[in-house]
């Protein structure tokens, strides 16, 4: 078990290395001068030489490649080119909205779509099964900031009832604005875990060791939660994996429309006042939010599936 | 994207020919018939957009502005005045274009890369799985985000951006394809042979490993769409005036408390057609090849 975990830690640093050169390669060479492009073309040649003094962009890419290894490690994610705050503050200023937003979704999502899809599987082929259908086929298609939209100008907008934009101060307020932008990301969220328990129940119910736990007449509530749902956890948990990783995806789009603070609305604003530095910085932390879920689930399995700690 | 995955059709019996077995994969299931019906009422009004807009979707209006729907204006009008229903039509072709040529693009590359990996394995193989693997760890939409919050938006960058989201995918199941047909008999046969190199990789080995890889392609039709709404909804997609279903629904949340139109017909747009190239590649998997089912 311990040696399992180190395996997976230990993988996940050159990962790590991979991912940060990732976003070195992307920013200073794919889009021509970050200089020209942060300042746009406008830009006298004085200022774009202070900008690259600023950024540390007139020294050899080698050592710009040093420079931000060492900066990322240090927590060092230089400062915003507009308002001059760090981006490290700034980050930590945003972050907390971003991550209770996508536990309040998760949560939401997991407590509506997995006894959905026990529902669906149980009844299948009748009315709930049918309407899991329609419901999932809809959560898959439909656009997150769409069914945040038509929310926002249904329950806060024309009824009142929840507050238009912001993310709240005290306890009970900022419960009263993640609401509906978490609802948002649930819905999709209750749609795909739905279909997933569904299809792994069914999968499970089929088994050769629930006949036999039926036939010796344990009951059907036992039958279904401690034979079948245990065992089609592990599918499960995968796409809670998978599921958190969309979650964070979506966080983007749908802070933007509930107008909240977060990461994915910082990204975003980086990018339309071209605020270069913010914009590597959002871009990292999402970057090692992907990494840390993907290690998360790995560990996740050791815990649900013993099988897999072999190797 | 295996949202109906379980009630996968019947193999069909013999070898019936092309447009039988078309029509029997498009048409088979009612659902699936309205799902294609859908996808060919769209891509006639993508194409015949400027015939069926009543109104230019760029033509601005003082006088008209934020209009609730009416027999002049079936949808209103948006915060500049510009019809939104003209908007909504000239929209259908951006996503329809990114959405069919994005996935394309990345067959073509993410096929290249995997072959490649898979039939010269070694160092090769080592570099690109590495890659692949880790790019594969990001959701597509948000790998989508951070490579256009670097490129910035536009026609072109889009496409880059769609395309490279897409490429791990494709990479990785034309690799594990590529790794299977390498120990077929007739490879080995072609290789002792002394067939070139080339030779065995565009006529051996892309045949034989295609039919996964357009049902992945038809598959990501549905989500090239999505991708390309939701990053012009968020600014870094196709940039305004032009219209794109995206960034009308952007539009029409910045003005709240104009009419909510274009929000509602963008977003139902956007469901349609996604719900529709859904199913309808769902349907083309479950044929070509069940063993993909994700």
């Amino acid at each position: 078990m311990a040696r399992y975990l180190l395996l997976r830690l230990g993988d996940a640093i050159p990962t790590l290395f991979l991912v940060l050169t990732l976003v070195f390669i992307a920013m200073r060479i794919l889009p021509g001068d970050p200089a020209l492009a942060a300042l746009g073309d406008g830009a006298l040649p004085e200022q774009l030489a202070d900008f690259r003094e600023r950024m540390g962009l007139n020294v050899p890419l080698w050592q710009q490649y040093f420079n931000f290894l060492g900066g990322v490690l240090t927590l060092d994610f230089g400062r915003s080119l507009l308002t001059n705050t760090p981006v490290l503050q700034l980050i930590g200023q945003n972050l907390p909205y971003t991550i209770e937003l996508t536990l309040a979704a998760m949560l939401m999502g997991i407590v509506a779509g997995i006894p959905l899809g026990v529902m669906a599987a149980t009844n299948r082929n009748k009315a709930p099964d049918g309407g899991m259908r329609i419901f999932s086929l809809i959560g898959y298609a439909i656009p997150d900031f769409f069914l945040g939209a038509i929310l926002l100008i249904t329950f806060a907008l024309n009824l009142g009832w929840f507050p238009i934009n912001g993310a709240g101060s005290d306890f009970v307020s900022r419960l009263h604005h993640l609401f509906l932008p978490a609802l948002t990301l649930a819905f999709v969220k209750a749609a795909f875990l739905g279909r997933l328990t569904r299809t792994s129940l069914l999968e499970v119910l089929g088994k050769d060791y629930v006949r036999t736990a039926r036939a010796k007449g344990a009951k059907e509530n036992r039958v279904i939660y401690k034979h079948g749902l245990r065992n089609a956890m592990l599918p499960i948990s995968t796409g809670l994996g998978l599921s958190l990783l969309s979650t964070l995806s979506g966080s983007v789009a749908v802070e933007l429309v509930f107008n909240r603070p977060g990461i994915g609305r910082l990204l975003i604003d980086a990018i339309a006042q071209r605020d270069y530095a913010v914009i590597q910085g959002g871009v990292l932390v999402f970057a090692g939010f992907v990494v840390l879920i993907n290690l998360l689930m790995d560990l996740v399995y050791v815990v649900v599936d013993p099988r897999v700690r072999v190797k | 994207m295996s949202v109906i995955a379980e009630e996968t059709p019947r193999v069909p019996p013999a070898e019936p020919g092309f447009f039988t077995k078309a029509r029997k994969i498009l048409l088979g299931r009612p659902e699936t018939a309205f799902a294609t019906g859908m996808i060919v009422v769209f891509i006639f009004i993508a194409i015949f957009a400027p015939v069926l807009a009543p109104y230019d979707p760029l033509a601005q209006s003082v006088i008209k502005i934020n209009r609730l729907p009416s027999q002049e204006n079936w949808l209103g009008t948006d915060q500049f005045g510009r019809d939104v229903l003209s908007r909504l039509i000239y929209g259908s072709r951006n996503s329809l274009l990114f959405g069919f040529i994005s996935p394309v693009l990345a067959a073509l590359f993410g096929t290249m890369l995997g072959v490649i990996a898979g039939y010269f394995g070694g160092i090769v193989d080592r570099l690109i799985s590495r890659v692949i693997d880790l790019l594969l760890a990001f959701p597509e939409l948000l790998l989508a985000i951070l490579i256009a919050a670097v490129l910035g938006g536009g026609f072109w960058n889009i496409i880059a951006v769609i395309t490279v989201a897409f490429i791990p995918g494709f990479a990785r199941v034309a690799r594990a394809q590529t790794l299977s047909v390498k120990q077929e008999p007739y490879v080995e046969a072609a290789i002792a042979t002394g067939v070139r190199t080339p030779v065995i990789i565009v006529r051996h080995i892309i045949p034989n490993i295609m039919a996964p890889i357009v049902a992945l392609m038809t598959l990501w039709v549905a989500s090239a769409i999505r991708i390309e709404a939701s990053l012009s909804f968020l600014g870094i997609g196709t940039r305004p005036p032009n219209p794109s279903w995206g960034n009308i629904i952007r539009d029409g949340l910045n003005s709240l408390f104009g009419s909510p139109w274009p929000i509602i017909g963008a977003g139902i747009a956007i469901t349609l057609v996604v719900l529709s190239f859904n199913l309808v590649g769902d349907a083309i998997r479950d044929a070509l090849d069940p063993s993909t089912a994700r």
